[in-house]
């Protein structure tokens, strides 16, 4: 009997000192996690430079002609680490976050941009911009450059940028007698839809699915151009005032109508693949999906034309996207990330890709010089005017009708952002399906909004 | 210091509960100072392998707990401080957690009890000899080597595209309209995906049940009068009660996990949005590490009652019923 009670509490102590050594060894972990942010130490000789990027065609061409850049610059060699768009935003934001060190160039949207500046994790690449004559940074697209500046700060240089358009099929027009203005409204848009809508095609193609990348992008706009907004001047959020309803009714209603079968299914690739095969009369979405709409094997190629975002309230409405490259603060090789930024980001590089891969790969929407490129301008005439005209026309400072404490047109960056959006975007779906009403969603959407406004105060 | 000296130094304890202890287990034979410093030696041999099972086992879950305390969003990272139980506040109180666990016994349930009865079926029919038999448990299996992501790929695309569709292909052909799956019915198009993937998975463990049954037996029930669906209720459903309880444990376990088809297909709309999926927003797109901590400290805590209340109760009334047959 005695004999157990000892061995019990040997096992106790033994228990004890076991989950001391399970509790050290967390210890030691998250050091391991919040160590390693290294100052900018400049090293001598050989530079290896890590890009962290996204794997879509105007990145890969980048890739394939990193060569040219290796061969001016013999002492750095870049690793390109490519990743689907969500992957990236995961593994840059952790690293960066944690302070890992593990990129010397990360590839940024514009969303994220102005909250990594505010979070001192992004190299002020302003001053380094200007000193550098041959770069000329005053070339980049204004607004695209707005976009990327918080307090007079340049924390990112864009790759490439996109507005958004609305696209159209030019022979569904004619047979059916309808002529389509350049600044179309969203009142003459439903109608042609509706007009246009029969069991086989649909009238317009709007994105369903949900996710603040995807659904918002478009109803944010077109949220602004009713009048509505997510937040005014004080961060009070406004999901549930008249303009922002007003705006997801006519948007949801315009779906059910006369759009796209099963809405929530359908995001941008989903409404490229029935576009381009001819399925929709219309599409409003990004200027990069021009692209792949004029490329060989789509069916629609030479028959669309382009026009600018509808509108209601305001003069333009189309959004602002820009992929970027940033560098890290993490990282200890900034100066030779900024040559190879410098260099991917110049009118050099853009006059590279057109020679070396054709033109029509031009990384679009980042320079003005790109719009002035006689080059280009003959093999992307069917959009690049009207791009370049969007671009130039949108105000990411105030895209609706009334002042925003941000700067941005289809999200708002804060970091509650994606949440919010991808929450409500959730409940609109079951809009869609019919399961719930408008005021519903949006007056939960309310509640969450605020709670996200709240945190800006 | 020798071992009689540790005994007599040991302090005295109330004796009842002692007793009661010697009556539940036989007295231990009294080992010499050699044995025992044998058996010591032995127990700190094994210390090293219980240290490192330990560290690969429950590290993670650790960490999870202590990250649980914590106030940590990826994107704000001047605010990281101890939350206390603020983010188990947010967890109960939030209203998202009562309808994903909803929405995860809901597709969990129905996917396991539709592709068991399914399973078994095909079971059946692939447990009787014929021609080609081998050809066809092979094709049968298929849709469970398939990777999830890919399987809920082709389901959205090849099979449940609103415009092209082969199942709405199918049905127009009966002369029905086009079904929105995502939009109007996500969650039966969830255990649609997750039914189709796993049958084959409770196929093969019955089948393998079926086949060790011995024909002897059915022989003497058909001799003694049974019809076929008498000796299948009285004979093979019993035995094939252990098989089917193993069916359901793994397939709960592996159901519980379930992401891709949501991820690609409804992402978290209708009533889809499980624990799991839950978890990955509120840590990948919330990038509320803190709350998404609290989500899983909370989900494994289920899991672990789940599995040892609900299916030991589950399998109490299979063994009753198989006990009275």
């Amino acid at each position: 009997m005695k004999r157990f009670e000892m061995t019990k509490s040997y096992s106790m102590k033994k228990r004890l000192a076991l989950s001391a050594i399970a509790f050290s060894s967390v210890g030691v972990l998250l050091a391991g996690c919040s160590g390693a942010g290294g100052g900018a130490q400049q090293a001598d000789g050989p530079v290896t430079l890590t890009l962290a990027t996204v794997n879509n065609p105007q990145m890969k061409d980048m890739e394939e002609l990193k060569g040219a850049f290796e061969d001016a610059h013999p002492d750095i060699t870049v690793n390109f680490v490519a990743m689907e768009e969500n992957d990236l935003r995961d593994a840059v934001t952790k690293d960066v976050a944690t302070q890992g060190g593990q990129y010397d160039i990360v590839t940024v949207g514009s969303y994220e941009v102005p909250i990594w500046g505010q979070n001192d994790w992004l190299v002020d690449l302003g001053p380094l911009a200007e000193a550098d004559t041959a770069y000329n940074v005053d070339d980049l697209l204004p607004p695209v450059r707005e976009a990327l500046t918080v307090d007079d700060s340049l924390f990112a240089v864009p790759f490439y940028g996109e507005s958004s358009f609305l696209m159209y099929n030019k022979d569904m027009f004619a047979a059916a007698g309808l002529e389509m203005p350049t600044n179309p409204t969203w009142d003459e848009v439903a109608g042609f839809a509706r007009t246009l809508k029969t069991d086989d095609v649909a009238g317009i193609c709007l994105r369903g699915k949900p996710g603040w990348g995807e659904l918002f992008a478009p109803l944010t706009t077109v949220v602004q151009t009713f009048g509505g907004s997510w937040f005014d001047e004080d961060w009070n959020a406004e999901v549930n005032s008249p303009e922002f309803t007003e705006a997801v009714q006519f948007y949801t209603d315009l779906v059910k109508d006369a759009g796209e079968a099963d809405p929530v299914s359908t995001g941008f690739t989903e409404c490229l693949n029935l576009f381009s095969q001819g399925n929709a009369a219309m599409w409003y979405d990004a200027t990069s999906a021009a692209g792949p709409i004029e490329a060989d094997g789509s069916a629609v190629a030479g028959k669309i034309g382009y026009v600018h975002a509808p509108v209601k309230e305001t003069e333009e409405s189309g959004w602002l996207w820009a992929w970027n490259l940033a560098i890290p603060k993490t990282s200890t090789q900034q100066d030779a990330a900024w040559e190879f930024v410098s260099w991917a980001t110049s009118t050099e590089y853009i006059n590279l890709v057109g020679t070396t891969l054709g033109w029509e790969r031009v990384p679009p929407g980042s320079r003005t010089s790109t719009y002035e490129n006689a080059d280009y301008l003959a093999a992307a005439e069917a959009f690049a005017p009207i791009t370049k005209d969007i671009m130039l026309g949108v105000n990411p400072t105030q895209p609706g009708v009334n002042p925003q404490p941000w700067v941005g047109i289809q999200y708002v960056t804060v970091p509650e952002f994606q949440d919010l959006g991808n929450q409500v975007s959730q409940d609109i779906a079951d809009v869609f399906a019919g399961r719930d009403t408008v005021e519903n969603v949006l007056n939960k959407g309310q509640e969450l909004a605020q709670q996200a406004g709240d945190a800006q105060k | 210091m020798t071992a009689p000296d540790l005994i007599v130094a040991e302090p005295a304890h109330d004796p009842a509960p002692a007793a009661s202890r010697t009556l539940r287990r036989p007295p231990k034979p009294e080992l010499s100072a050699g044995q025992k410093k044998a058996l010591r030696l032995a127990r700190t041999l094994v210390w090293p392998a219980i240290v490192v099972a330990i560290l690969v086992t429950q590290i993670p879950f650790l960490v999870t707990i202590y990250y649980s305390f914590q106030n940590w969003n990826l994107m704000r990272p001047g605010s990281r401080g101890f939350a206390g139980f603020d983010n188990y506040v947010t967890v109960f109180t939030g209203g998202a957690f009562m309808q994903s666990l909803s929405a995860t016994v809901v597709i969990t349930g129905s996917s396991i009890v539709l592709s068991v009865l399914i399973g078994l079926g095909i079971a059946l029919l692939l447990n009787r000899k014929f021609f080609g038999q081998g050809l066809a448990r092979t094709l049968v299996i298929t849709p469970f080597l398939m990777m999830p992501a890919a399987a809920a790929l082709i389901f959205k695309w090849s099979m449940l595209d609103a415009n092209v569709g082969m199942v709405n292909w199918g049905l127009s052909v009966l002369g029905v309209d086009p079904v929105q799956w995502n939009t109007d019915f996500p969650a039966l198009t969830v255990i649609m995906v997750l039914t189709w993937q796993y049958t084959p998975f409770m196929m093969l463990i019955l089948l393998a049940g079926l086949q060790s049954q011995s024909k002897e037996t059915l022989e003497a029930a058909s001799v003694d009068g049974a019809g076929p669906i008498r000796s299948f209720l009285h004979m093979t459903l019993p035995h094939l009660r252990q098989y089917i309880e193993l069916a359901v444990l793994l397939g709960g376990i592996m159901l519980l996990q379930v992401f891709d088809p949501i991820a690609i297909m409804t992402r978290g709309t209708g009533g889809t949005k499980t624990l799991s999926y839950l978890l990955y927003e509120r840590a990948f797109v919330g990038l509320e590490i803190g709350e998404a901590a609290a989500y899983g400290v909370i989900t494994v805590l289920l899991t672990i009652v789940v599995a040892s209340v609900a299916l030991r109760l589950l399998f109490k009334i299979f063994s009753s019923e198989g006990a009275k047959s």
